[in-house]
C-alpha cells in the first residue's frame, strides 16, 4: 500500500507532464489488472500502448477517462490530480464535482464507436458543446461542421449512425470527441471492430491529428505498423506492468526483453 | 330465443356514450399519472441512495402484489380515517395511476437496462451530468423498446376502469348497471358495453404499433 494522501497536491517544476500515473494499482477482487503503474506522457506526445489481451492496456485508458476507479496511487492531468482532490493540503479521493471539472481535459474514442443512435452525425458532435460546454448552438454547429470536414464526414452530417459504415461512425466519433476541445485524446482500439478495407480511413484521420494538432494522445492498438509510424513512444504492457518502452524504431527494431520479442514475433507471424 | 329490443338500444345509447367519455377520461388521466410517476419510480430505484431505492422497490412490489380493487377501497374508504377525503373520481385516478405506475416502472427499468453500457461511457466521456445522461442519451433510447409494454398497459388501464364503478364513478359498467336496474333489462346495456370496449381496444392496439414504428424512425433507430 502506498499512502496517496501524502502524494503532491499539484505537480511543480519546469517539465510538468500532461498525464502522470503515479503508483497506480487496479484490481478486480483478487485479480490485479495493473500493478504499481508509473507512466508520464508529455504535452503533445503520442504514446501507443501495445501488448497481449489481458495485459491491462485498455484499463489504462479507462482509468484516465474515469470509467474505472483506481485502487491505489494517483493520476494527474496537466499537473493537477484527477482521481483525487486536495483537502487541507492532503489528497483525498475525488468527488463527482471534482471529476467533472478535471475530466473536461480528456476525450475518448471507443472500439465500438458508441455514437448516440438517436442523433445525426452533426447532432452527435454538437451534443457535448451545447449541453455540457453551453456554447451557443450556431457556434457549436460551425465548429462541429469544421470537425466533420476534418474527418471527411461533412457530406453525411445529417445521417444517423445506423446509416453509416463502421469506419464512418468511428470518424464521426473522433469529431465528437474533438468538439469538446480536450487536451488529451484517448483512442481505445479504434480500428479493432472495423473491416480491414476501412481501417485506413480512420488511421489517416489520426495521422492528420498527429501532424496538424498539438494534442496529447494515448492509443491502445493492435496495428503495429501504424503505432510504429506515428508514435513518439511505444509502451509494451505485459501482466499489468510496462514490460518495455521506447521510441518505436528501438522497440520494434531491437526489443530488449524476451516477452517483447515473443509478442512481436507472434504478431508478425499472424500477419 | 332472446329478446333484443332496438328501441331500447337507441334510448340508452346517449347515456352509454356519455359514460364512454368518462371511461376514456378516467383511463387517460390515470395513464398520464402512471406514465410520469412510473418513470420517477424507475429512476428512483437507480439512485445511489440505498434507503430511497429500498423503499421504492418495496412499494412497487407491494402494489403489484395486491389487487387494484383493494387499493381503490383503501384510498376511498380508509383514507378519510387519516384525514384524506377524496372524491370518488380523485380516489379512482390516484389508485389506478399509482397501480399502473408500478407496472410501468418495471417496463421503463427494462428499457433503461437494455441501453448498452457504451452509451453511458460515451456520455461520461463527454463529461455529461447524471441528469444530462438520462435526459439526452439514456431515456430517448430506453423509450422505444418500452413502447410495446407501455401500449399494453394503456389498453390494460382502459379495461380496468370498471373497477372504479365500485366507488361510484359513473363510467361504463356503473352506467350499464344503473340502466339495467332501472329498466329490468341487462342484455342490451351489457352487450353494448362489451362492443364499446372492443371498438376502442382493438384499434388502440393497432395504433400503438404504428406509433412505435413512427417513434423508431423518428429517432433513427
Amino acid at each position: 500500500m502506498t499512502h496517496t494522501e501524502n502524494f503532491p497536491t499539484e505537480l511543480t517544476g519546469d517539465d510538468i507532464p500532461m498525464v502522470r500515473f503515479q503508483k497506480v494499482r487496479k484490481s478486480y477482487g483478487a485479480l490485479t489488472v495493473l500493478d504499481d503503474l508509473d507512466l508520464d506522457v508529455a504535452a503533445g506526445e503520442m504514446v501507443s500502448i501495445i501488448g497481449p489481451s489481458g495485459s491491462g492496456k485498455t484499463t489504462v485508458l479507462r482509468m484516465l477517462m474515469t470509467l474505472e476507479t483506481i485502487n491505489d496511487g494517483v493520476i494527474y492531468i496537466d499537473g493537477k490530480p484527477l482521481t483525487h482532490m486536495p483537502r487541507a493540503g492532503k489528497l483525498v479521493p475525488a468527488n463527482q464535482r471534482h471529476l467533472r471539472m478535471r475530466r473536461a481535459d480528456i476525450g475518448m474514442c471507443f472500439q465500438h464507436f458508441n455514437l448516440f443512435p438517436h442523433m445525426t452525425a452533426l447532432e452527435n458532435c454538437m451534443e457535448g458543446p451545447v449541453q455540457v460546454l453551453e456554447i451557443p448552438k450556431a457556434e457549436a454547429r460551425d465548429r462541429s461542421e469544421e470537425l466533420l470536414e476534418l474527418v471527411g464526414m461533412i457530406e453525411k452530417k445529417d445521417q444517423h449512425p445506423s446509416r453509416l459504415s463502421g469506419g464512418q461512425q468511428q470518424r464521426v466519433a473522433i469529431a465528437r470527441a474533438l468538439a469538446m476541445r480536450p487536451k488529451v485524446m484517448l483512442f481505445d482500439e479504434v480500428t479493432s471492430a472495423l473491416d480491414p478495407e476501412v481501417i485506413g480511413e480512420v488511421t489517416n484521420v489520426i495521422r492528420k491529428l498527429v501532424s496538424e494538432h498539438k494534442l496529447t494522445m494515448l492509443m491502445v492498438t493492435h496495428q503495429m505498423g501504424f503505432a510504429r509510424d506515428i508514435s513518439d513512444r511505444v509502451c509494451f504492457f505485459y501482466g499489468g506492468k510496462i514490460e518495455e518502452q521506447g521510441r518505436p524504431a528501438e522497440l520494434f527494431g531491437n526489443p530488449q526483453k524476451e516477452r517483447t520479442q515473443q509478442f512481436l514475433s507472434a504478431v508478425r507471424e499472424a500477419v | 330465443m332472446f329478446d333484443w329490443k332496438w328501441d331500447f338500444v337507441w334510448e340508452i345509447a346517449p347515456r352509454l356514450i356519455g359514460a364512454t367519455g368518462n371511461t376514456l377520461v378516467a383511463a387517460g388521466a390515470g395513464y398520464a399519472i402512471a406514465v410520469v410517476l412510473g418513470l420517477i419510480l424507475a429512476l428512483a430505484q437507480r439512485t445511489p441512495y440505498r434507503v430511497l431505492t429500498f423503499v421504492v422497490r418495496e412499494l412497487v412490489e407491494f402494489v403489484r402484489s395486491t389487487p387494484l380493487i383493494l387499493q381503490i377501497f383503501f384510498i376511498f374508504y380508509v383514507g378519510p380515517q387519516f384525514g384524506i377525503r377524496l372524491s370518488p373520481w380523485m380516489s379512482g385516478m390516484i389508485a389506478i395511476g399509482l397501480h399502473y405506475a408500478c407496472y410501468l416502472s418495471e417496463v421503463y427499468r427494462g428499457g433503461i437496462e437494455a441501453v448498452p453500457t457504451g452509451q453511458w461511457e460515451a456520455a461520461t466521456a463527454l463529461n455529461m451530468t447524471t441528469a444530462q445522461r438520462y435526459r439526452r442519451v439514456i431515456i430517448p433510447q430506453a423509450i422505444p423498446p418500452a413502447l410495446a409494454g407501455m401500449g399494453n398497459y394503456l389498453v390494460g388501464i382502459f379495461k380496468d376502469t370498471p373497477m372504479l364503478s365500485v366507488i361510484g364513478v359513473a363510467e361504463l359498467i356503473h352506467t350499464a348497471n344503473a340502466i339495467g336496474s332501472e329498466n329490468y333489462r341487462f342484455l342490451e346495456p351489457y352487450t353494448m358495453v362489451g362492443i364499446i370496449f372492443l371498438a376502442i381496444s382493438l384499434p388502440a392496439a393497432g395504433l400503438i404499433r404504428l406509433f412505435e414504428g413512427y417513434v423508431r424512425r423518428k429517432l433513427g433507430l
